[in-house]
C-alpha cells in the first residue's frame, strides 16, 4: 500500500480485474490483517453488491478471516500426507502447550493456531507455516521457538 | 568459472536453498536459480558443472552428499520426462519462443486432431478425454471464449502443478497459447491457490516476460489467486469464484465448454493437461499414444508422498504398478514399518492395501478397484494407520470444504462424520456400518459434484464397505 492510500482506493484499484471482489478483499487482508464490517461495506459499494453478498464471499473463503490473528501465526497442515507422518500428534501437542485449539488466538494476542489443508510439500511432512516462513519435517520445538 | 544451479522452489527454499545460492555466489560460482527436479528427499539439490549434490545442508561438506553426474542419476534417467523435460535444467525466465511460434502457424483443426490421436485425458482428476472439450469449444459460435487453467491443486499428496509453475512456467504458457489458438479463445486465466505464493510470483514474472517477448498480442493471460477453498478445484465452483462470487458449484449441463465463464464457451483444464500439449504436438499424437497402457496413454507425473523414504515427482508412462512405484522408486515407508495403506488420487481417492499393490497405475485398472488416478498423487501410510480415523477425516474434510449447495454433500458429510464417531466410541447399538453404507449410496448418486459424490470412495475403502 502506498502511503495515504485508503481502503477504498485499494478496493477500487481492483475494478475490472477477474474475480475482483475476492481480489479486493485479499488486498484489504494484506494491509489490515483481517476483514471488518467497514471493509465489507466499502467492497459492497465499490462493486455495487449487497452487504449480504460480500458477507457471503467472506464467509466462504477461509483466507478471508474476520478476526485478528496472533503476532505469531502458526498453520499446521492437517491433510493426509502430513497425517501419515504425525501431523495429528504434532497439532495436539502444540495446541496443548499453547492452550489454544485450531482456529483460536491466545488471550494476549501473541499466538494463533490454524489448520491448513496442503502446502504441496507432501513428501516432506509434517509441513507448517509460521507467519510467512514454511517449515517441513516439522517438530514441536520448531513451532514453539 | 564453474556454474551452479540452485532451485528456487518452495521446498528447497524451506530447506535453505536461498542461503546456499548466496554462499555459492560468494565462492565465485556463477549461480542460476532453477526449478526443482522433484526428488524431494534430495532437496536442496544442487548441480555444479554437471555434478549433482543432495541433500545439501551446507557447502563445506559437498563431497559427502555427492550424487555423481546428473545425467547418470537413475531417479532421473529412468523417468520419461515429457512435461518436466526442461524443469530444473533451464532458467525458467530464459525462454526461446521459436518452437512455439512455429506451432502457432498450424491449423486449429490439425492441432485438435493431434490431441484426439494422442488419447490425452484430463490430468486433474476426472480423466475425461481432452479432445472432446477442445472440439466443443472450437465448434461453439461465440465472440468471446476462454481458456481457464485449474491450478487449485488442493489434493494432499500432489505438487505437480506447483513444480511445473515454479520450474517451467513457459510450459504452461505454451499450453495456454496453443489451446487458445486451437479453440479460438483469446483470453486465458490461471486460477492458482493462495497456498502457492512462490508459484504465483514466478508465474507473474513469466507473464511479464511473455508480454515482453511479444507473445501476448492476440492472447491475454491473467493470474487469479484463490482465497482458500478446496472446492474451487471443481471446475464450475472455480468459474463462480472467477466471477467474484462464493464458489458454489453449478449443475451440469450445461458443461463449461458450452457455457462457462460469464456464460461463454470455456476450456477448463488442469495445469498438467495443458502442459502435456507441447510434447504431443512435438512428437505427434500417435507417437504419444504409444506410451502408456491401453486407453491410459502418455506419461503422468506421479507424486509419491506421505510416509515414504524417497518421495517426490516421477514422470512415467501409465502402467507402472503401485508396488514398483512405492517399493522400487520410493524405497518403502520412511518409518521403516510395514506398509499400512496407500491413498491414491487425493482426499477423494481410495485407500488400497498390500494385496492390491500389483495393480498397474492406469485409469482402467484402478477403476476396477473402485479407485481412480486422480491428479496422480499417492499418499503412503505405514501400519500405524487407523482406518476409522481416515474414514472420519474423509467425512470431516467434506463437511469442512462442502460448498453447501446440495443436500447430500452438505448434510451427508456431517451425518457421516457423526456416524463414524459413533462407530469409534461404540455409542449406538444399531449397526453404524449399515448407516454409513446407506449414506455413502445417497452421497454418491445424489450429490451435484464429485466432492460429495466421491467422498464415499475413501470412506468405503477405509472401512471395508462395498
Amino acid at each position: 500500500m502506498r502511503a495515504g492510500e485508503s481502503i477504498r482506493e485499494i478496493v477500487a484499484s481492483c475494478v475490472g480485474q477477474i474475480g475482483a471482489p475476492i481480489t479486493a478483499l485479499r488486498k484489504v487482508l494484506q494491509v489490515h490483517g483481517h476483514i471488518e464490517d467497514e471493509h465489507v461495506r466499502v467492497v459492497a459499494e465499490v462493486f455495487n453488491l449487497s452487504i449480504a453478498d460480500v458477507r457471503g464471499i467472506v464467509s466462504f473463503y477461509s483466507d478471508l478471516r474476520t478476526s485478528a490473528r496472533g503476532r505469531t501465526h502458526i498453520r499446521i497442515c492437517q491433510a493426509e500426507a502430513c497425517q501419515s507422518v504425525g501431523a495429528r500428534e504434532l497439532t495436539q501437542e502444540v495446541a496443548e502447550t499453547l492452550g489454544i485449539g485450531l482456529g483460536e488466538t491466545s488471550q494476549d494476542g501473541s499466538r494463533s493456531l490454524e489448520a491448513v489443508y496442503c502446502l504441496g510439500l507432501c513428501a516432506s511432512g509434517p509441513s507448517a507455516m509460521v507467519n510467512d516462513r514454511i517449515l517441513v519435517r516439522t517438530r514441536v520445538e520448531d513451532l514453539l521457538a | 568459472m564453474s556454474h551452479a544451479s540452485v532451485p528456487f522452489e518452495t521446498l528447497a527454499i524451506a530447506l535453505g536453498a536461498n542461503e546456499l545460492a548466496l554462499g555459492l555466489a560468494r565462492q565465485g560460482h556463477q549461480v542460476t536459480r532453477v526449478g526443482s527436479f522433484g526428488l524431494s528427499w534430495l532437496e536442496p539439490m544442487l548441480v555444479i558443472d554437471g555434478q549433482a549434490y543432495g541433500p545439501v545442508r551446507n557447502l563445506d561438506d559437498l563431497d559427502s552428499v555427492a550424487l555423481g553426474p546428473l545425467d547418470d542419476l537413475p531417479a532421473l534417467s529412468r523417468q520419461h520426462r515429457l512435461i518436466f523435460d526442461r524443469c530444473a535444467r533451464v532458467d525458467p525466465m530464459d525462454y526461446d519462443p521459436a518452437w512455439l511460434l512455429g506451432q502457432l502457424e498450424r491449423e486449429p483443426r490439425e492441432i485438435i486432431e493431434q490431441i484426439r490421436a494422442s488419447g490425452l485425458r484430463g490430468r486433474g482428476g476426472a480423466g475425461f478425454p481432452a479432445h472432446i472439450k477442445w472440439q466443443t469449444v472450437f465448434d461453439a459460435e461465440a465472440t468471446q471464449k476462454y481458456i481457464v487453467v485449474n491450478a487449485d491443486e488442493g489434493d494432499s499428496g500432489t505438487f505437480a502443478d506447483r513444480l511445473i509453475m515454479e520450474g517451467d512456467p513457459f510450459r504452461l504458457i505454451e499450453g495456454m497459447l496453443l489451446s487458445g489458438h486451437a479453440t479460438g479463445a483469446n483470453k486465458g486465466i490461471v486460477y492458482l491457490r493462495s497456498e502457492y505464493p512462490v508459484a504465483g510470483e514466478i508465474f507473474a514474472s513469466a507473464i511479464a516476460k511473455a508480454k515482453a517477448l511479444g507473445l501476448l498480442q492476440t492472447f491475454d493471460i491473467e493470474l487469479f489467486i484463490g482465497a482458500g477453498a478446496y472446492i474451487c478445484g471443481e471446475e464450475t465452483s472455480l468459474l463462480e469464484s472467477l466471477e467474484g462470487k462464493r464458489g458454489e458449484v453449478r449443475a451440469k449441463p450445461p458443461v463449461p465448454a458450452v457455457s462457462g465463464l460469464f456464460g461463454c464457451p470455456t476450456l477448463v483444464h488442469n495445469v498438467i493437461t495443458l502442459c502435456a500439449l507441447p510434447a504431443i504436438l512435438d512428437k505427434g499424437g500417435k507417437a504419444y499414444a504409444e506410451l502408456g497402457s491401453g486407453a491410459s496413454t502418455g506419461t503422468m507425473p506421479f507424486q509419491l508422498a506421505g510416509n515414504i523414504t524417497r518421495g517426490g515427482l516421477f514422470e512415467l508412462p501409465f502402467g507402472i504398478s503401485l508396488r514398483e512405484l512405492i517399493e522400487d522408486w520410493g524405497g518403502g515407508t520412511l518409518s521403516g514399518r510395514p506398509l499400512g495403506a496407500v491413498q491414491v488420487g487425493g482426499p477423494l481417492g481410495a485407500y488400497l492395501f498390500d494385496a492390491q499393490l500389483d495393480t498397474p497405475l492406469t485409469y482402467e485398472d484402478l477403476a476396477k478397484l473402485g479407485a481412480g488416478v486422480g491428479h496422480g498423487g499417492l499418499v503412503v501410510f505405514d501400519d500405524q494407520i487407523d482406518l476409522r480415523k481416515q474414514a472420519h477425516y474423509a467425512f470431516a474434510f467434506c463437511a469442512h470444504e462442502s460448498c453447501g449447495k446440495c443436500t447430500p454433500c452438505r448434510i451427508g458429510a456431517v451425518r457421516g462424520k457423526e456416524a463414524v464417531e459413533s462407530l469409534m466410541t461404540g455409542e449406538y447399538t444399531h449397526d453404524q456400518l449399515e448407516v454409513i453404507a446407506e449414506l455413502c449410496d445417497v452421497m454418491e448418486h445424489a450429490s451435484l459434484c464429485q466432492m460429495g459424490g466421491m467422498t464415499p470412495i475413501p470412506v468405503r475403502s477405509a472401512l471395508g464397505l462395498k
